[in-house]
């Protein structure tokens, strides 16, 4: 049996101390926390950093490096910082190692990097080594080579070459969230479903039982399933909490595509051993004929400049959908005329807060607001003309008229300037597999050794 | 007729990656589940969510008395027309429904 320590879905999010020193307590072979997802957006992985503090990130790092030199066994973290490129491993070691220095303590540490070449990856997809997922956006070998940055997800095989070389801490670039739960009970031999199916319910921590912020949980994988313990005080895993964490972030509720092949967790039985811990047979691991690893990549979208503006004359509020049409319209009309811009190089949008922002034309409901916050969101190919087409956005959102007849309105604006420069905004561009000979032939492993 | 948000337990919304959304309904007793299964076209989800039925996928899971529906993105996460990053608001359009 491998018992795998969780102590939180991702760090940053915290986990409860008391739950961690049981989880210690019950001498885990291993601690694993995921450190992202692209549940954030494009920007992260876009510009390569983190999306927690780093002051959150090396409070609750330092406690599991503490715990981890307690329980003498290897710490993972996946996908460290948010998006796993070699930047924010990087970011990721130096934190550790100021953290390593200040208890005075010298662990080995592994560094498992994911970043792939943009142009590399080009070659690869004219190749056609690339190929894509269901739902992937159109892209051409240009398209690639013009990421900002591209990741490829490690599994456990790439994890497991980690921890063989016996480091004490493991910092792995981007990684699948069940990867860095798995590969130790697949090395030890035990059953590949359930070692996978353990890695998905256990990958958000305690999400899997009742109290989730908790966080802490204790995944056991043996020869025949996996049982899933809840650490913190009134925190309860049953049959339906677990079994109910299939569905969550999935597409499909039954089967998980993995690196060198899927799980299938039709046939799973879910058996409660007492009212806190859930037993699970039956998972199924279905190899596939060619190993792949998917990819994740982010392209430069533009730059964005925002205002914010406030509705709340009655009159406007009612007549709020028609008056963002018409400045949309006249905006538009006189950036293009003004700066001598074609339609397609540029966006002017407004959302109306408070009526119609989750939803644009598929809301239903009426909304009974008394006021409007208006967003208005201007995108383009630089910063700089983001802004000066915010600048001819602002007097239409201080002033425009419904009507002619009637005496200039003015609207509220929380800010001066009114113009919010975003930078630049990425998009996501790939949802493609990488066809590799070798699992390691994406990644590249490095070893700080200890003292 | 009774909204759905108030038949079910609870419905939630995610982003399952950056290309799909996912909204799983708990139903929460059997026959809320037998109501919802039999008083839901996926028809009328599709056009709720603004998609067409093809792309619409369909999970009736008794076992957990759930309803799962999974479908591309409407718009790609985090692009210039998305207005919700983490997929989150779509339940309401659910709870909203009329069975």
């Amino acid at each position: 049996m491998v018992r795998v320590l969780v102590p939180s879905g991702a760090l940053g999010l915290n986990y409860d101390k008391t739950a961690l020193a049981r989880g210690i307590a019950a001498r885990p072979d291993i601690i694993a926390i995921d450190g992202g997802s692209t549940d954030s957006g494009p920007a992260y992985l876009g510009q390569g950093v983190s999306k927690y503090a780093r002051a959150s990130t090396k409070t609750e790092w330092r406690g599991l490096m503490e715990a981890r030199a307690e329980a003498d066994v290897p710490l993972v973290i996946g996908t460290a910082g948010t998006c796993g490129t070699d930047s924010t491993v990087d970011w990721m070691l130096e934190i550790t190692e100021e953290i390593a220095a200040e208890m005075g303590t010298h662990p080995t540490i592994a560094v498992l990097r994911s970043s792939q070449d943009p142009a590399a990856m080009a070659e690869a997809f004219a190749a056609g080594r690339i190929t894509p997922l269901s739902y992937a956006p159109e892209v051409d070998a240009a398209g690639i080579a013009a990421c900002r940055n591209i990741v490829a997800l490690a599994g456990a095989e790439q994890v497991a070459k980690a921890l063989e070389t016996g480091a004490d801490i493991v910092i792995c670039g981007r990684t699948t969230d069940a990867g860095i739960i798995a590969a130790l009970p697949l090395v030890r031999g035990c059953a590949p479903g359930a070692a996978w199916h353990g890695g998905k319910i256990g990958e958000c921590g305690a999400l899997c039982a009742s109290n989730p912020q908790s966080g802490v949980i204790l995944v056991d994988v043996d020869e025949e399933g996996f049982t899933i313990t809840p650490l913190a005080d009134g925190a309860h895993a049953t049959p339906r909490t677990v079994s109910a964490h299939m569905l969550y972030e999935n597409n499909d509720p039954f089967i998980l595509h993995e690196p060198g092949g899927h799980l299938d967790v039709t046939g799973a039985v879910y058996t409660a051993l007492d009212d806190r811990q859930v037993r699970v047979t039956g998972s199924r691991w279905v190899p596939a004929e060619r190993y792949t690893v998917k990819l994740e990549g982010a392209r430069l979208a533009g730059y964005q400049t925002v205002l914010i503006a406030l509705l709340r004359d009655p009159h406007y509020v009612a007549q709020a959908r028609a008056w963002a049409d018409e400045i949309e319209g006249l905006c538009t009309e006189k950036a293009a005329a003004r700066l001598g811009l074609a339609p397609g190089e540029f966006t002017v949008e407004l959302r109306l807060m408070g009526q119609d922002a989750s939803f644009g034309p598929l809301e239903r409901q009426a909304s009974s607001a008394g006021e409007i916050g208006v967003l208005g969101i201007v995108t383009a190919g630089t910063q700089a003309l983001a802004e000066e087409i915010g600048r001819i956005l602002n007097p239409y959102l201080l002033h425009h008229p419904l009507t002619r007849e009637e005496e200039q309105p003015t609207f509220a604006f929380p800010f001066s300037p009114a113009e919010i420069n975003r930078g630049p905004v990425f998009e996501f561009c790939l949802n493609h597999v990488l066809h590799l000979d070798d699992p390691m032939d994406a990644f590249r492993l490095e070893v700080i050794a200890g003292g | 007729m009774d909204r759905l948000g108030t038949v079910a337990e609870k419905i939630r919304s995610k982003n399952a990656g950056p290309f799909c959304l996912t909204i799983d309904i708990f139903c929460g007793s059997a026959e809320a589940y037998a109501r919802v299964v039999r008083g839901l076209a996926t028809a009328q989800v599709a056009v709720a969510l603004g998609t067409n039925g093809e792309a619409l996928r369909r999970f009736d899971m008794p076992d957990l008395q759930v309803v799962k529906f999974s479908l591309p993105r409407p718009e790609v996460q985090g692009s210039i027309r998305d207005r919700d990053m983490h997929g989150a608001s779509w339940a309401a359009l659910l709870a909203e429904l009329e069975i």
